[in-house]
C-alpha cells in the first residue's frame, strides 16, 4: 500500500456521515455571498441593491489573473452590497440577496442526464471554466483555471486527482466519489484534455473501499484514468505528499506541483468542472458535511453557496446542548467559527460540532523535548525549534529554520503531549518571516 | 448558554500526555523492580521508597516556595527521577545518602533549570555521580545477590564483575584467568551478579524497553546506536588483544550499560530531537563507555559518558536537523 | 628548586612581553580612529538601548548626533529634555524643547462594556489571535487582552488589568513606542503628556458606523460627531466614522467630554467636577 514517507499522523477517523447520502438542501431565505471566496484577488460586484438576479447570474467578476467569477446561488433581489462579519468576526464584502423563487439562469442544463462527450477544445474548456467561477473545493480555493493553464517551460505528465479526504469526519468527497462517479470521471477526461495529458491517477485513501471499488468498476470506459488506494494518514490530501505518495515525486521546496509535471485537483472540482463545462452550471452549490457526535442527523448536504452555517445545523437536527465549538472544515485545518450566521463558501467542506468537552485544548506544559513533532512533521521541520524562535520574535532564525515550508497542516500541534501552542507560534512566525522577505525584495 | 470556544486550527488533540509518558515509563520499569526485590530483598525497596518519596518533597518544597509556581510533583517526571536514582545505586547504601543523592538530583539537576524539560543533564545521572564523587566508598560496594534476602546489614557484598576485571587488568593478569571469579553469562543475564538495585537484570530492563518501544515513548535509535557501538568497539579491542580486553557480550550484560541505553540515554529531555542526530548520540555514548570502562580510572563508565554526551545535545541538535521534504529533489 | 623558578619567571616572563609587543603593535595597526565626542554623547544618553528615538540602540543615535552635527528631529525618550540639552551644550549644538509625551491605550472594551462572545484558546499573543478572529468582545478594532504591549515594554510601565483586561500605562513610561509597534491592532498612540498630566482623548478607534460599533462595545465613539460641534478649537478631527483629538490643538478645556453620548473621551488626572460624577475621571496611577 503506498503513502508519503516523511511524518504524518493518525487522528481518529470519526467519519460519522459516511452512510448519509447527499440530501438536497432547501433553498434559505437570504443568501450572503463574499466577494472574496478565493485565494487571490476578490471579485468586483456587478451588481447592485435593488438588482433582481436569476439563479446562475453573474455578480461578481474576477478581474485579475489569480480570481474567480462569483455567481448568484439564488433568485431574488439584491438587499445589499455591505461588509458584514465573516467567520472570523471581521466585516468584509459580501453581496446579500434575498429569495424569491428559484429561477434558473437560461442557458444552464437542470437535468440530471450524463453527458460524456465534451467537443470543446482545450482553450474553450479552460475559458468555460475561468467563466464559471470553479476554484478548487478541497479547501484551498485557488482558481482552477489558473492551474489548468500549464506555465511557459512546464509540462504536464499527470492529473493528480485527491480524493484522499485524510481531515478526520468530513465525507463529502467520499459520498461524491460514491453518488457522482461518472460526472467526476468524465469531469477528470475534460480537465485531461485542457492539460494535454495522458495520465490521471485517483487517489484515494483506503478506508474508503466502497468508492474504491466503484471507481474501479467504471474505469474502463475512461482511458487514462487509473484507481490508486492509498495507506490512510494524515496529511495525505496535502499536494506535496499526495504527489509524493501516488507517484513519488518531491516537490522541491517553494515550488509548485508543475515542476514535477503534476496538477492536482480534487475530486469535487473534477465534479464542478464537469457541471460547468458540460451543464453550463456556474458554481453556486457544494456538497457539505455536518457533523458531530452529538448531532442527531450527521449529514451531507448539497448546498447553496451562501447559505448561513446556522440553517445547516437546523437541518441537521439542531445545535445540541453541549456544543462548545464549531468548525468551518476540518478538525485539522479548518476554522473555528465565532459567528454561526457566516455564510457557506465555495471552500467549506464540512461544519463540525464540537462538543465542550471537545473543544478545550489541553493544558499547557513544559516543553519535553520528546521530538514527536519532529518526527512527525510532514515537511522535516522542527516545529518546537520554530515555534521557540516565532515567540522570540527572532524571524531571520525562523527563515534559516525554513519556516516558509510549513504548510500549517496542525500535526505538531494534534501530537503535542505538552499540549504546546505550536501552530500559533508558527503561524505567526509565518506571517512575520514572509513580511519580513517581502519587505527584503522590494 | 455559555460561549463558543474559538482557537487555531487543529481541534483535535492526541490523547497522550506527559503524565501518560511518565506512567508508561514506571510501567515498563515494573520487571526489573521485580527481578531486585527479589535478589536485593528489603534493602532495595527500602531505597527505591527512600528515593522517589525524597524526590516528589524535594520538587514540592522548591515548585511552591522557591520557584513559587505550579506544583506538578504527580506528573510523574519526579518519581522517575527517584525510581531510577535508586536502581542506579547499591542495594545497601545508607538511605540518609539516597535522600541527598535526591536532593542533587531534583536541586541541582532539574529545578536549577527550570524544571521538567529545561534541564540539560539526566537528573537521577547527576544525582548518582554526585554521590560516586562524594562517597566512593559507599557507591562501591555493592552487596551479593541472595533470593528472598531481608537482611538489612551484614550484607555479603563484592565487588562488580567489571571491577574484578579492571582490578585483574591492572594487576597484569589475563583475561581468561579472571572470568572464573565472575559470574556465568547466563546467569549475569538474568541478574544474579553484583551491582546497583536496578541494572543487574539486563533481561527485565531489555522487556521494558520493548513495552516502551511499544508504546512509543521510546524511538529505537538510541539504544540500538548505544548498545551497538559497545559491542562493535570492545569486539575490535578483543580482536586486537582477547587476553588483556575481556570480550563484548561480557560488556554487554555487566554494568549499568543496558539501564543507561534504554532509560537513561533516551530520557526525552536530554536527548537529541531528530534521527541521525540520536544514533550520532547513542554512538557516542557507545564509545566514551568503552573509553572509560577500559582506559578510564572508574571500573563503569556509563553514566559519564551519558552526561557528557548530554552536554554536547544542543550541539547535535543544530548539527543533524530532520531532512527536510523537497530539500534534495532525486526524482525518477 | 631555584633554578626551576628562575627559568620559570624568565621563561613566562619573556613570553608575557612577547606578547605585548605582538598586541600592541596589532593593535596600532588595526587602530579605529573614532570621533572622541561620540563617546561623549553616549554617556551622557541613558543607556536603555529601546529604539525609542528611531535608531538602533543608545551608541547610534550618539554616532547619528555626532554625525550630523545637529539634532534636527532627534529626541530620546526616556532622557527627556534634560539630557538633550546635556548633550547640546557639551557639543555646542542647539536642540529644540519638546513636549514629554506618554503612551495612551485608545480602547475601553473592558469586559464589562464589550462582553465576550466567544472564548480564545491557544497562544496568548495578540499577533496570533489578531489574525484568527475579530476579538473575545466581537470589536475588530478593539483590544485583544493578550498582552503584547505588556511584553513589549523594557521599562516596566505597562501592565494588564485582571478585571477589565485591558493594558494600564503607568506614570513611568518613556514613550519609546515599543508597544505601539507590538499592538498589531495600533491601539496604543503616543501623545503630549499634558500639564500637570492631564489628557483627554478619544478611547476608541473602531471605524465601524454607530450602531454596529455599539452593539459590539459600549463605550465606543459611535461617530455622532457631537464633540466636533462642541469643541471651540478645532482640535476635533471626524474621520470614518471616528473622532481623533489633535493633541497639539487641544487646550484641554473639557468641553468634550460630557457631551459623549457613550462616554468615548476619556479625561485623566484632572480634579472632579461639581456637576458631574466623579467616576468617569480616571488616574493612571494604579
Amino acid at each position: 500500500m503506498k503513502t508519503f514517507k516523511l511524518g504524518g499522523v493518525h487522528p481518529p477517523e470519526n467519519k460519522i456521515s459516511k452512510q448519509a447520502a447527499i440530501q438536497e438542501l432547501p433553498v434559505p431565505e437570504t443568501v450572503s455571498i463574499p466577494i472574496s471566496q478565493h485565494l487571490g484577488v476578490p471579485a468586483n460586484p456587478v451588481v447592485k441593491k435593488g438588482d433582481t438576479v436569476k439563479t446562475g447570474q453573474l455578480i461578481a467578476k474576477g478581474e485579475a489573473f489569480i480570481s474567480a467569477n462569483i455567481h448568484a446561488s439564488v433568485s431574488g433581489t439584491v438587499q445589499k452590497v455591505d461588509n458584514v462579519p465573516d467567520t472570523s468576526g471581521y466585516r468584509r464584502k459580501a453581496i446579500i440577496i434575498k429569495t424569491e423563487g428559484d429561477q434558473w439562469e437560461e442557458g444552464i442544463d437542470q437535468s440530471k442526464d450524463l453527458i460524456k462527450e465534451c467537443g470543446l477544445s482545450a482553450e474553450e474548456i479552460v475559458k468555460k471554466i475561468n467563466e464559471k467561477g470553479i476554484v478548487g473545493m478541497g479547501g484551498a480555493t485557488f482558481p482552477s483555471h489558473v492551474k489548468l493553464m500549464v506555465p511557459q517551460g512546464g509540462k504536464a505528465e499527470y492529473l493528480i486527482i485527491n480524493g484522499v479526504e485524510c481531515e478526520p469526519y468530513l465525507t463529502s468527497d467520499h459520498r461524491l466519489m460514491l453518488e457522482k462517479a461518472e460526472e467526476i470521471l468524465t469531469g477528470i477526461r475534460i480537465q485531461m484534455k485542457a492539460l494535454h495529458v495522458e495520465k490521471a491517477i485517483i487517489g484515494i485513501e483506503n478506508n474508503k473501499p466502497d468508492a474504491i471499488a466503484h471507481i474501479r468498476k467504471l474505469l474502463p470506459d475512461y482511458p487514462g484514468v487509473s484507481v490508486q488506494p492509498l495507506e490512510v494518514k494524515y496529511p495525505q490530501g496535502a499536494e506535496k505528499q499526495l504527489i509524493k505518495a501516488l507517484i513519488n515525486r518531491e516537490v522541491p521546496s517553494g515550488k509548485l506541483p508543475i515542476e514535477v509535471g503534476c496538477v492536482v485537483h480534487n475530486v469535487g472540482t473534477a465534479y464542478a468542472v464537469y457541471e460547468a463545462v458540460q451543464k453550463n452550471k456556474p458554481l453556486i452549490e457544494r456538497v457539505v458535511t455536518i457533523t458531530g457526535k452529538s448531532l442527531k442527523q450527521p449529514s451531507n448536504f448539497l448546498t447553496r453557496i451562501g447559505t448561513p452555517v446556522s440553517t445547516l445545523i437546523e437541518a441537521a437536527g439542531g445545535m445540541p446542548e453541549d456544543t462548545g465549538k464549531v468548525v468551518n472544515g476540518g478538525p485539522m485545518m479548518g476554522k473555528a467559527l465565532s459567528n454561526l450566521e457566516s455564510p457557506v463558501t465555495k471552500g467549506t467542506s464540512g461544519v463540525l460540532l464540537f462538543s465542550k468537552q471537545e473543544s478545550h485544548r489541553k493544558v499547557v506544559h513544559n516543553c519535553i523535548r520528546c521530538s514527536r513533532c519532529t518526527g512527525i512533521c510532514p515537511m522535516g521541520l522542527e516545529p518546537y525549534l520554530l515555534a521557540l524562535l516565532a515567540d522570540h520574535h527572532r524571524y531571520e532564525d525562523c527563515e534559516d529554520n525554513h519556516i516558509m515550508d510549513c504548510m500549517e497542516c496542525g500535526s505538531c500541534l494534534y501530537i503535542c503531549p505538552s499540549g504546546r501552542p505550536l501552530l500559533d507560534h508558527i503561524r505567526n512566525g509565518k506571517a512575520e518571516t514572509g513580511k519580513m522577505i517581502r519587505s527584503r525584495s522590494q | 448558554m455559555s460561549l463558543l470556544t474559538v482557537s487555531g486550527s487543529p481541534h483535535v488533540y492526541t490523547d497522550q500526555s506527559v503524565s501518560k509518558i511518565m506512567y508508561g515509563v514506571l510501567l515498563s520499569l515494573i520487571p526489573a523492580a521485580l527481578v531486585s526485590f527479589y535478589f536485593f530483598g528489603v534493602a532495595a525497596i527500602l531505597v527505591t521508597l527512600t528515593a522517589v518519596v525524597s524526590c516528589m518533597f524535594f520538587e514540592f518544597i522548591m515548585q511552591k516556595y522557591l520557584i513559587k509556581g505550579p506544583v506538578t510533583i504527580f506528573d510523574g517526571s519526579a518519581i522517575i527521577t527517584g525510581v531510577l536514582l535508586a536502581f542506579i545505586v547499591p542495594a545497601n547504601l545508607p538511605l540518609w545518602m539516597v535522600v541527598i543523592g535526591s536532593l542533587v538530583a531534583i536541586g541541582m539537576g532539574k529545578m536549577t533549570f527550570g524544571g521538567l524539560g529545561k534541564n540539560i543533564f539526566n537528573p537521577a545521572l547527576v544525582g548518582r555521580v554526585f554521590l560516586m564523587i562524594s562517597f566512593p566508598v559507599e557507591m562501591n560496594i555493592y552487596p551479593k545477590p541472595t533470593a528472598f534476602s531481608t537482611q538489612l546489614t551484614d550484607i555479603v557484598s563484592g565487588p562488580t564483575p567489571l571491577a574484578v576485571v579492571k582490578e585483574g587488568v591492572a594487576q597484569g593478569e589475563k583475561v581468561p584467568d579472571m572470568l572464573p571469579q565472575v559470574p556465568e553469562y547466563v546467569n549475569m543475564l538474568m541478574g544474579n551478579l553484583g551491582g546497583s538495585i536496578g541494572e543487574v537484570s539486563a533481561i527485565a530492563i531489555i522487556l521494558g524497553g520493548i513495552y516502551m518501544l511499544m508504546r512509543k515513548i521510546i524511538t529505537w535509535e538510541i539504544p540500538t546506536a548505544f548498545i551497538g557501538s559497545v559491542f562493535i568497539f570492545a569486539g575490535i579491542l578483543w580482536m586486537i588483544d582477547p587476553l588483556t580486553y575481556v570480550d563484548p557480550f561480557f560488556h554487554l550484560v555487566t554494568g549499568g550499560l543496558m539501564i543507561g541505553a534504554i532509560y537513561m540515554a533516551t530520557d526525552m529531555v536530554t536527548s537529541p530531537m531528530s534521527r541521525w542526530g540520536m544514533i550520532v548520540y547513542g554512538v557516542g555514548c557507545g564509545f566514551l563507555t568503552i573509553v572509560i570502562r577500559i582506559f578510564g580510572a572508574y571500573p563503569e563508565g556509563v553514566a559519564f559518558a551519558i552526561l557528557i554526551m548530554n552536554a554536547f545535545v544542543p550541539l547535535i541538535n543544530r548539527g543533524f536537523t530532520p531532512k527536510r521534504f523537497g530539500e534534495e529533489v532525486k526524482n525518477g | 628548586m631555584n633554578e626551576i623558578t628562575l627559568i620559570s619567571v624568565i621563561s613566562l616572563g619573556s613570553l608575557g612581553a612577547i606578547a605585548a609587543v605582538v598586541l600592541y603593535m596589532v593593535a596600532q595597526k588595526f587602530k579605529v580612529i573614532e570621533d572622541p565626542r561620540i563617546d561623549v554623547v553616549s554617556d551622557l544618553l541613558p543607556g536603555a538601548n529601546c529604539g525609542g528615538c528611531g535608531y538602533a540602540g543608545c551608541r547610534a543615535l550618539a554616532e547619528e548626533i555626532v554625525k550630523k552635527e545637529s539634532m534636527d528631529g532627534m529626541n530620546c525618550p526616556p532622557g527627556g529634555n534634560e539630557a538633550m540639552k546635556e548633550i547640546a551644550s557639551a557639543l555646542g549644538l542647539e536642540t529644540t524643547e519638546q513636549d514629554p509625551t506618554i503612551a495612551v491605550v485608545r480602547c475601553s472594551g473592558s469586559k464589562e462594556h464589550a462582553p465576550p462572545k466567544v472564548q480564545y484558546e491557544g497562544a496568548m499573543t495578540c499577533a496570533f489571535s489578531h489574525s484568527l478572529f475579530a476579538g473575545e468582545g466581537g470589536c475588530p478594532h478593539g483590544c485583544l487582552g493578550c498582552g503584547d504591549c505588556v511584553e513589549s515594554c523594557d521599562f516596566d510601565a505597562i501592565y494588564m488589568d485582571e478585571t477589565t483586561g485591558l493594558p494600564i500605562v503607568k506614570d513611568n513610561c518613556v514613550s519609546c513606542g515599543a508597544c505601539v509597534t507590538a499592538c498589531p491592532r495600533n491601539i496604543i498612540e503616543i501623545r503630549k503628556r499634558g500639564k500637570k498630566d492631564r489628557r483627554i482623548f478619544v478611547s476608541c478607534i473602531n471605524q465601524e458606523k454607530g450602531g454596529i460599533a455599539r452593539k459590539n462595545c459600549k463605550v465606543a465613539c459611535i461617530g455622532c460627531g457631537k464633540c466636533v460641534k462642541e469643541c471651540k478649537f478645532d482640535a476635533i478631527v471626524f474621520e470614518n466614522n471616528l473622532a481623533y483629538i489633535d493633541y497639539n490643538k487641544c487646550t484641554l478645556c473639557r468641553k468634550c467630554p460630557p457631551v459623549c453620548p457613550t462616554n468615548a473621551i476619556h479625561e485623566l488626572n484632572f480634579p472632579p467636577k461639581k456637576n458631574r460624577p466623579a467616576a468617569k475621571t480616571e488616574t493612571t496611577n494604579a
